[in-house]
């Protein structure tokens, strides 16, 4: 249980401070070869076209040219490109390059040579004939079109993915508990509605970024700004078929991930280029192609209802969700899973749980991870829903969601039936409370000068990495300078894991951070970690981290117990000296580091391997303030708190840091994100120009707080933080918007939404 | 075409594309804090100056700087690590990415604005985008350096103390 800790929860500096902070080059464009191959991929016009001919003759007379590749050139063998453990449950639906092209920016040529220039010229080069297919645009009418964007026979799928490529779908999840129908009849009050919630660009500040070298052993090694190392060691051998030994990937710092770089968008491209020239190469995205060629917030339209009985008891959820999934299948059966099991959880066990869910194909820029994976959407419509449902009982909104939420010790009917071991979210809303003063103050105020003013809350979940799947490793060893050498396959990918984790190994060890040295990533040295997603560093790697430090520790001690002669019990250790009470000997964890290097046999390193059969959840309440301006419609967020419980907090200002940044990217979410299509299916606001990311004007302020937990299964009682916090602003900030206007509309909720939306419902003339 | 400008002090001269950005530019040269974000003049990651004043080097033609003094992260490390710490103590780099525009834009800031008000500051660096933390813990380290560093409490309430940063 909680107890005076030395090295964790307190707010050291992030490992990586001093030269992120004096702009040292220490991310991935910055260590790249000067003499790198310019590689650029010639990008499809059309959202469904097949290339009927291709010439590349005269591109490839361009001066400085290396080669052009084309679907000619490249393996026929389905993979994808989704950074998650196998079995990957996203289908295997695509060819590095391929005759079929499935989205406005699906590559359609893969281009390299000296310098950015020769390689623009050889593109426009390229001599294409495109036989112009009719696409899918609608993600309502996509299942079972007649058109498909999958038609090919070599599309597969593990059964558990539930999709089907002939019906447009990439995956698909059902979920029953209890009798709905029997349950829902037995309800006082049934609330429904439907929600739509929008594609969002991760925004990660540093774009997609790889660079591909031969090594000295003939292997091709990759250095990529990636969440996922050893996921795209794999999904590179699958693009190029070849052997996975053929393979090493290296992560240098990542600037900012949020999901986008759980899927391998730059890497195999550079990749094939190294394989085929031998020459080093290099991909760098333009912000136009992180957005028109990556990944994005899957697009949901979510229909929730919800049975009470009279005293405000929920009874039932029911969910029926459509999701776009756009051109590849990537995440697709997983996100939906969040959609249900990490919504649907937030609430008591109730008699009778529901979902239906698919995911389509569309002909449109493919979606994939984003901080919240699906979740994001559920809660969304579930905490929008409870509104609706405290009015119809006549309730407050935050005492419905007192009496109904999650608590410690439930047994989760939705959540795989895994007990609930840790859980403050009473205390997460009772604080959010207090810190808004919500019992004394109106929700709702009229300010008298064309302006209302209102209050909404809303609560949220995530999980604890992947349970049952997913797991870490971490190395630790003495140095024979007395120092520790922690390796970690996990991506620190900003958010300060590394400096989290050598503070747990600090922790165990009795030392001061600095005497922990963290390493990762390089699949060639450091241990297997599936990755930085999921939210699952701290509690994955942690727990690893906290074991492998644990076992170093024991034979640290019996090392010392052999040379002083007494018996590993009787010596004790301070962090620094080894003693015993025996015969007075001392030594110090340097002596024995240099006795343990120079004349011995055992070796001062421990391995550890952690995976969890459970992911407990970590919990947020957040209470939001806007403004309306009750003649243009336009919300203006006076105030987000947010109040998490993430067990307990490994760093204190990275949580908060962390909480902050969530709830502001939610915040964007709400309001102005949204990735745009013309109605030929081509997007719209592809730069930063016109998708709109909230800059520090507006936001409002932003209060947090915690209220730790200690969760039995997590190292020193921690859960997750990193992907919990994005999920309770948007619904907090719709809630407040209804309370002052009465409108609900469709994510985000942007001036003309809500005018429109005021005068259909009378608000104003 | 001649380009002929000072970057940190050290001359250069040569013959450049006439389109080359100084963001390309300077990174050719090895000055590899500048970073670009967006290619559109909307993030504020390629901020550098240009004879002490805040550009954004995606945007200008290396010719145009021509005859320039022009400044990077690399040039005022020293002043970056007095701002920095600050930000470390809130952990308020996270990953870093925006970090180096940021407080190029800070530092041009506390040059040109005496004792700013928090909405003067926030007005001054609203083009530095962040995605990691949400803007809070970038206001805590502002506030904490310009009272400590620059003798300016007007972010503090009466009874609020500031917040002293050890070294990098």
């Amino acid at each position: 249980m909680p107890q005076d800790y030395k090295q964790i929860t307190k707010s050291v500096y992030k490992k990586d401070a001093r030269m992120l902070l004096t702009g040292q080059a220490v991310y991935t464009n910055d260590l790249a070869p000067a003499d790198c191959l310019i590689v650029k991929a010639l990008r499809s016009p059309y959202p469904h076209a097949l290339i009927k001919k291709i010439d590349t003759t005269r591109a490839m007379k361009v001066p400085g040219i290396a080669c052009v590749i084309t679907y000619k050139d490249v393996p026929r063998k389905r993979f994808n490109m989704a950074g998650q453990t196998h079995p990957e449950l996203s289908a295997a639906d695509q060819y590095l390059l391929e005759e079929r092209l499935r989205y406005v920016g699906d590559e359609v040529a893969i281009v390299a040579g000296a310098d950015e220039a020769c390689v623009n010229k050889a593109m426009k080069l390229i001599d294409v004939k495109y036989e112009v297919l009719e696409p899918v645009l609608d993600p309502e009418t996509a299942m079972d079109n007649p058109v498909l964007v999958h038609p090919e026979e070599d599309w597969t799928q593990p059964a558990a993915g539930m999709g089907d490529n002939k019906r447009n779908l990439a995956g698909g999840v059902v979920f029953d508990h209890g009798d709905m129908d029997a349950t829902m009849a037995e309800c006082d009050v049934i609330v429904e509605d439907t929600f739509r919630t929008q594609a969002t660009h991760q925004g990660m500040m540093e774009p997609f970024v790889t660079f591909t070298e031969m090594d000295p052993y003939g292997r091709i090694k990759i250095t990529s700004s990636t969440q996922i190392p050893f996921h795209v060691r794999r999904i590179v051998a699958n693009a190029l078929d070849i052997p996975k030994s053929k393979v090493r990937v290296v992560k240098p710092r990542v600037g900012g991930g949020f999901g986008a770089k759980q899927s391998a968008c730059t890497e195999c491209m550079p990749a094939i280029v190294t394989w085929k020239t031998g020459m080093p190469a290099k991909m760098v995205y333009t912000r136009e192609e992180c957005l028109t060629a990556s990944n994005s917030r899957h697009e949901m339209i979510v229909k929730a209802r919800m049975g009470f009985m009279k005293d405000g008891t929920m009874r039932a959820i029911d969910m029926n969700v459509i999701s776009n999934q756009g051109a590849y299948g990537e995440h697709a059966p997983t996100t939906l899973g969040l959609t249900c099991h990490k919504a649907m959880t937030l609430y008591h066990p109730v008699d009778a749980y529901r979902f239906r869910g698919h995911v389509v194909y569309t002909n449109m820029v493919r979606a994939g991870a984003y901080r919240g994976y699906g979740a994001t959407q559920g809660i969304f419509a579930l905490e929008s829903l409870m509104d609706n449902a405290a009015e119809a009982l006549g309730m407050d909104k935050a005492e419905i969601r007192l009496k109904n939420m999650a608590r410690q010790g439930d047994v989760m009917p939705a959540y795989y039936n895994n007990t609930m071991l840790s859980c403050t979210l009473d205390k997460c809303l009772i604080r959010a409370k207090e810190m808004v003063d919500w019992d004394n103050r109106p929700k709702v105020v009229d300010l008298g000068n064309g302006h209302v003013r209102a209050l909404g809350i809303a609560m949220s979940l995530q999980g604890s990495g992947i349970s049952g799947v997913d797991q870490a490793a971490a190395d630790i060893r003495l140095s024979a300078e007395g120092f520790y050498s922690l390796m970690i396959g996990s991506a620190d990918m900003g958010t300060g894991s590394d400096t989290t984790l050598s503070q747990i190994a600090a922790e165990v060890l009795g030392c001061d951070v600095d005497d922990v040295v963290p390493s990762g990533v390089d699949t060639d040295v450091s241990p297997y970690d599936s990755g930085s997603y999921a939210s699952s560093t701290a509690y994955l790697t942690g727990g690893a981290v906290k074991k492998a430090a644990e076992s170093l520790l024991q034979k640290m001690t019996q090392a010392a117990a052999d040379i002083m002669g007494v018996t590993a019990d009787k010596v004790g250790f301070d962090g620094e000296t080894f003693s015993n009470e025996e015969n007075d000997m001392m030594l110090t964890r340097e002596e024995l580091a240099i006795k343990a290097h120079a004349g011995n046999l055992s070796c001062l390193t421990a391995s550890a391997n952690n995976m969890q059969k459970n992911s407990p959840p970590p919990f947020m309440t957040c209470i939001a303030e806007v403004d309306v301006d009750m003649a243009t419609g336009k919300v203006t967020p006076i105030e987000t708190v947010g109040v998490v419980d993430c067990g307990t907090p490994l760093n204190e200002r990275i949580v908060k840091v962390q909480t902050e940044g969530g709830i502001i990217q939610g915040l964007g979410m709400a309001l102005y994100e949204k990735v745009q299509y013309t109605d030929r299916g081509s997007m719209f606001n592809k730069n930063f120009m016109l998708y709109k990311m909230p800059a520090r004007t507006d936001i409002g302020r932003i209060r947090v707080d915690i209220a730790p937990s200690y969760e039995p299964n997590g190292p020193f009682g921690a859960k997750s933080i990193g992907e919990v916090v994005i999920n309770a602003s948007p619904p907090a900030i719709a809630n407040a918007v209804y309370a002052a206007t009465g409108v609900r509309c469709d994510l985000p909720i942007t001036p003309e939404k809500v005018y429109m939306g005021m005068k259909k419902n009378g608000r104003i003339k | 075409m001649i380009a002929a400008l000072t970057v940190n002090g050290r001359s250069f001269e040569e013959d450049v594309r006439p389109d080359e950005m100084l963001y390309d530019y300077l990174r050719r040269h090895g000055f590899k804090s500048v970073k670009c974000g967006c290619d559109t003049t909307n993030c504020g990651l390629c901020t550098v100056w240009m004879d002490g004043t805040p550009v954004l080097s995606c945007s200008v033609p290396v010719l145009r700087a021509s005859g320039h003094e022009i400044t990077t992260l690399e040039g005022v490390r020293q002043e970056a690590e007095d701002f920095g710490r600050f930000m470390a103590a809130q952990t308020a780099e996270q990953c870093g990415f925006c970090n180096t525009g940021f407080i190029m834009n800070v530092l041009a800031m506390v040059r040109e604005l005496e004792n700013p008000t928090i909405e003067e500051i926030q007005h001054y660096l609203e083009g530095n985008l962040c995605r990691c933390t949400g803007y809070e813990a970038h206001l805590r380290a502002l506030r904490n350096y310009l009272a400590i560093v620059h003798g300016n409490s007007r972010m503090f309430e009466e009874g609020e103390v500031p917040e002293d940063a050890a070294r990098l």
